[in-house]
């Protein structure tokens, strides 16, 4: 390859640093590693642990009505809320540790979390 | 009767950067056609001209390239003072601020390839700088840095490659003609 020959030793040097650096960033940014389980709390308690490896639904009964979730493997969402603004649902999938999806007329949240504990920037 | 005209004399080194900076000007258009999937993630032709002028210029030429390839190319692209501009800025405040260090590391065994891995790192760390404190106050911005740093990484030596070539095809090249 003649391109090869144009990368001096040292350059070698930096190349390897910088995959070194990447390969450390994703790990460091990327904390919480995969979801792992959804925490669903309605009115403040926790209604239901679930694992997020099977497919499944979960309907949260709540003042308003019925919160439909899904739990699929590494994600889940509000499917349905009887809450006048669909904040929650329109929040989509959630598939990071931390993230949380709130229905705050129906008291329900949903919330993801990993292997590792991870903490917004609410929590201290 | 004309009172007297101020006639600014036009040196040999101006007419050099005004060229350099025309090209790198030109890549930065080029640069800008190109799709992207993640704003921010660019391949940065235009620092294949930075990185040519610091070697055969100096650092203060590349200074002036740069400066003015950032300044013409947010005018004709229409982003100038607007955050892009900003953020193009810093960037290259970083990455010239980074070339003037690095460009110290003894030439036989550090290219360009390794001035331009550093300078791609230094931008995305500024323009992250930037980003967290000035346009997105969250943390949430460097959850960005895995996929700049690895773009850094591949852009850099991409460029780097680009710039080395150029260097050894055009061996201390003469004044560039006003054709």
């Amino acid at each position: 390859m003649a391109w090869l020959a144009l990368i001096k030793p040292g350059d070698w040097l930096v190349i390897l640093l910088g995959m070194l650096v990447v390969g450390i960033s994703f790990p460091l940014f990327w904390q919480g590693g995969l979801a792992d389980r959804a925490i669903v709390r309605q009115n403040g308690q926790i209604f239901a642990n679930l694992d997020l490896r099977a497919k499944r639904q979960l309907a949260v009964p709540g003042p308003l009505g019925q919160t439909l979730i899904a739990i699929e493997p590494g994600r889940a969402r509000v499917v349905s809320d009887p809450g006048p603004r669909q904040y929650c649902v329109r929040q989509g999938w959630l598939m990071r540790p931390g993230e949380i999806a709130i229905c705050a007329p129906n008291r329900v949240s949903l919330q993801i979390t990993g292997r590792t504990k991870v903490y917004d920037s609410i929590s201290y | 009767m004309t009172p007297s005209v101020i006639k600014l004399k036009v040196t040999d080194e101006d007419r050099r950067i005004a060229w350099l900076a025309t090209a790198a000007v030109g890549l930065s258009l080029v640069d800008a056609a190109i799709p992207s999937p993640l704003p921010g993630v660019k391949p940065g032709l235009a620092n294949i001209v930075t990185l040519v002028v610091l070697a055969r210029y100096g650092w203060a030429t590349a200074v002036w390239v740069s400066g003015l390839r950032v300044l013409a190319g947010s005018l004709l692209l229409g982003y100038f003072l607007a955050p892009g501009f900003f953020l193009s800025l810093t960037g290259t405040v970083f990455s010239l601020a980074t070339l003037g260090l690095t460009r110290h590391l003894p030439a036989r065994w550090f290219g360009p390839v390794s001035l331009s891995i550093f300078a791609a790192f230094a931008h995305i760390g500024g323009q992250l700088l930037l980003a967290r404190l000035w346009l997105i106050p969250h943390d949430g911005v460097f959850l960005l840095t895995p996929i700049f740093s690895l773009a850094a990484l591949v852009f850099g030596t991409i460029n780097g490659l680009i710039a080395t070539k150029l260097l050894n095809e055009l061996p201390s090249q003469p004044e560039p003609s006003c054709a």
